[in-house]
């Protein structure tokens, strides 16, 4: 006994170095895995906090960019209004409130990221905001990324320009589907993959989000077609995708929140069941 | 004793605070944030506690990893290169190192250049090898350590001579 102790205090700043070194290595391997089992991140109180103080200096600074987006997206809704028929006659449908399939909830960027290989953004926007894990984040612009970790009063968001991002996407108008990635390599372009070769695209082409997902309505701008060329091995397209966000200037958003989504899945998994 | 733990612990706040405020938006050429916290591991008093300052890196990393949401890189990075301290001493600063009396932020000389970018070169060529294990761009990360490590020394010397006191 007397000699196990010995060696415990013989030996204590090797075996200090080695049971921090222990706890840093599964934090950096918890971190690879998809965003289940994320212990340290930016949305606790204390990071949340100092960003969201942080934010509230900066936001001054942007005042006039935000002003400028707000209008356009206001005129172009009321170009979709004006251009409806009988805008007058059509009583406004109000639908009961477990009718709507998505809802959607307003936050802030507090802080953004675009320069390393696993992007994240922080919200001023908790669970107590209705803020969940899996939920699609947009901006009048198109998509921006999924909640990752919600707390009480923040959440982080895992960006499209994430390694680990995993979007379905489509080209507009047609069905040909696709996975979005990024290759970590310019903020402004991310990757269509896995597009059948018998889809018809050209350079221009609008890509959307797409209907097989769980978390985006359909039909949500992603970005327009830069490049396309035909991957050798496997036959499918690469699709290199010009972003409509600046993802390095992303101010308000907006969280969908999907209704249906347990349902949609329970669905889905009845059949794996079998 | 007491003031030095007080004066390291100030230092720590201080650099954790210009790390997450400044120096994680610099963004040189898109990509180059330098990590000039790395200071507090290369000017931390050689003759002091070493289970303590093992781990007031390791803390300090994870503060960082926090901030920037990555895991545990940077408190890997710092507390291997908080371990393997005593051995860079012992390189740049000859056999004859009587480094109980060293002080690094006394003088700029060629050896504490040296000492310093081994050191920075050490901890940033471990952050980037992290990411590497988890992606293929060996390239680029190369070239990203190299960079970097110009980069954050440059931002170290010159933290050390504004903060340097001035004796002559």
């Amino acid at each position: 006994m007397q000699q196990i102790v010995n060696f415990f205090i013989k030996n204590s700043y090797k075996l200090l170095f080695l049971l921090l070194l222990g706890t840093s290595i599964f934090f950096t391997i918890q971190n690879n895995s998809y965003h289940k089992s994320r212990t340290i991140s930016s949305a606790n109180y204390i990071s949340g906090s100092v960003y969201e103080k942080i934010d509230e200096v900066n936001k001054y600074f942007d005042l006039k960019e935000v002003n400028q987006e707000l209008v356009e997206e206001n005129s172009n809704l009321k170009q979709l209004l004006y251009n409806k028929k009988d805008t007058t006659l059509t009583a406004p449908i109000d639908l009961p409130e477990n009718l709507l399939q998505y809802k959607v909830i307003q936050a802030k960027v507090i802080k953004n990221s675009f320069d390393v290989y696993d992007n994240y953004l922080t919200l001023n926007a908790g669970i107590k905001d209705g803020i969940k894990e899996d939920m699609g984040v947009i901006n009048s612009k198109g998509v921006v990324g999924i909640i990752d970790k919600t707390t009480n009063a923040y959440a982080t968001v895992l960006s499209i320009l994430n390694t680990k991002s995993r979007l379905n996407a489509k080209i507009k108008n047609t069905n040909h589907f696709g996975t979005l990635t990024w290759d970590a390599k310019n903020a402004g372009y991310v990757q269509l993959v896995d597009v059948p070769r018998l889809a018809n695209l050209k350079k221009g082409d609008t890509i959307v989000t797409g209907g097989q997902s769980v978390i985006f309505p359909e039909n949500i701008p992603i970005g327009r077609i830069d490049k396309a060329y035909i991957d050798k091995n496997t036959n499918y397209y690469t699709i290199s995708v010009r972003l409509f966000n600046d993802m390095t200037n992303v101010g308000f958003v907006y969280i969908i929140d999907n209704t249906k989504k347990t349902e949609l899945i329970e669905l889905q998994n009845s059949y794996n069941e079998q | 004793m007491n003031s030095s733990l007080l004066l390291n612990i100030f230092r720590f706040i201080v650099l954790i605070a210009l790390q997450v405020l400044v120096f994680n938006n610099i963004k040189l050429f898109g990509y180059l944030d330098p990590f000039p916290y790395v200071l507090f591991i290369i000017l931390y008093p050689v003759n002091s506690n070493r289970s303590l300052f093992l781990l007031m890196s390791f803390l300090l990393g994870l503060t960082l990893d926090m901030f920037g949401d990555t895991g545990g890189i940077h408190a890997t990075a710092c507390l291997i290169l908080a371990y393997i301290r005593p051995s860079i001493f012992k390189f740049s600063f000859g056999l004859s190192y009587e480094y109980q009396t060293i002080k690094i932020a006394e003088k700029i000389s060629y050896d504490r250049i040296s000492f310093i970018v081994i050191s920075v070169f050490i901890h940033h060529f471990l952050i980037y090898m992290l990411e590497l294990l988890r992606f293929g761009l060996i390239l680029d990360i190369f070239l990203r350590t190299l960079l970097n490590t110009i980069f954050t020394t440059i931002v170290c010397v010159l933290t050390i001579f504004l903060i340097k006191p001035n004796r002559r």
